[in-house]
């Protein structure tokens, strides 16, 4: 794994998959999404809010596993120090929120028609909502120890690791308490869920995890020519200091 | 030498460490939760539990088939919320959500009063995981049951 840690390597590679993932990406959510809006039939009770579903879950499903990411990332970068890792979990972060931030914006408009409110503070929403904010606070905490300097990942890391209790949480809200959201409809090789919704959803979840895995290598790519550019600033201005 | 451990290993029993504390920390913390982090009370637990009566609480549960009654004035419904093991009768004025039905799930706001009937006011509809397209909706059950089978 260590063969990654020359930027360069991983920059090579890097720029070889960020347009591929991208237009695969967009193209597959593209279709799914399409399908969602036209051809997947009204569901029995909910009618045409259904569609919503095809946004709604895979956001969720990537809001807590890019989480889930950032904390894979702070374990390497706490134990292997791996040059990359810190970079990579600042690189997910952004995305992240996006897909929280989505997730809850279109529950909160399929549960109007649905539920008949916006919001209640049940286990799974509020929950979901902390992780929002676990975001919004990782990617302060990040941007705050990297303008401090080098060793600065170390802090956001631990904060990353910490935040990742929260992802069981989410998940078993609605099994370990009474809550106003349903219970996940898709478990271990069993699903509640119609063909016609189900496969419509798997192919959007596919998509958005290509366009997240596309956006992560390009703002992976942009905070490393950051640093580099940093660095080159920096020897430039030592160099007319030392004239 | 060869008995010091690599700071690497140390740092990666050191996280191990941590980890096991802070899920501990998280279990213990949802199961003293358990009962305050509900968002409402079950019928059975309205039975074995009561609130106090006048508090403000919520009740979840099905809808009875067949006990939703429309009382003379046109706006006020009656209905039971069961779930298999205990019933409560609720009483609410107003307009019900697109989901609220017989046979699926509600979440009723209000107070319980002293004749013991759950007076709401407000009700929100619960969906459940099941996604059924509406073309089956006029299918027999067993009609349905084998075209959900069928493309398994």
């Amino acid at each position: 794994m260590h063969g990654y840690a020359n930027p360069a390597r991983f920059l090579r590679l890097a720029r070889l998959f960020t347009a591929p993932l991208l237009i695969s990406g967009l193209a597959l959510a593209g279709l799914a999404l399409a399908w969602g809006l036209f051809g997947a039939p009204p569901e029995k009770l909910q009618g045409d809010s259904v569609r919503i579903l095809f946004v709604h879950v895979p956001t969720a499903w990537l809001g807590m596993g890019a989480w889930s990411a950032i904390a894979v990332a702070s374990l390497t970068e706490l134990v292997w120090r791996h040059p990359l890792a810190g970079i990579a979990a600042r690189a997910i972060a952004l995305p992240g929120a996006v897909f929280a931030a989505l997730c809850l914006i279109t529950g909160s408009l399929w549960g109007r028609p649905a539920w008949g409110t916006w919001w209640v503070w049940d286990g799974r929403l509020t929950s979901m909502l902390v992780l929002l904010f676990l975001y919004l606070a990782y990617i302060a905490l990040a941007d705050a120890a990297n303008r401090d300097g080098d060793g600065g990942s170390r802090i956001p890391a631990i904060f990353g690791l910490v935040g990742a209790v929260n992802i069981p949480i989410i998940h078993y809200s609605v099994l370990w308490w009474n809550s106003l959201h349903q219970p996940p409809s898709i478990t271990m090789g069993k699903s509640e869920m119609a063909p016609e919704f189900l496969f419509g959803l798997l192919a959007a979840t596919i998509g958005f995890s290509l366009i997240f895995g596309g956006v992560v290598l390009a703002r992976m790519r942009t905070i490393l020519a950051d640093s580099q550019a940093e660095a080159r600033l920096r020897r430039r201005a030592m160099e007319a200091s030392d004239e | 030498m060869s008995t010091a451990i690599k700071p690497k290993h140390q740092r990666l029993v050191l996280v191990l460490v941590a980890l096991t504390a802070l899920i501990g920390a998280a279990l213990l913390a949802a199961w003293a939760l358990r009962n305050q982090a509900s968002y409402f009370y079950l019928p059975t637990q309205m039975a074995s539990d009561p609130p106090e009566q006048g508090r403000a609480v919520r009740l979840g549960g099905m809808v009875e088939t067949g006990s939703i009654t429309k009382q003379a004035d046109g706006v006020t419904i009656a209905f039971v919320v069961g779930d298999g093991k205990a019933r409560v009768p609720v009483r609410f004025r107003g307009i019900t959500p697109d989901l609220f039905k017989e046979g699926s799930g509600v979440v009723a706001e209000g107070r319980i009063g002293s004749d013991g009937i759950f007076v709401a006011d407000n009700l929100l509809a619960k969906h459940d995981e099941k996604y059924v397209p509406r073309e089956m909706k006029d299918m027999s059950e067993a009609q349905a049951r084998q075209a959900v089978k069928n493309t398994k």
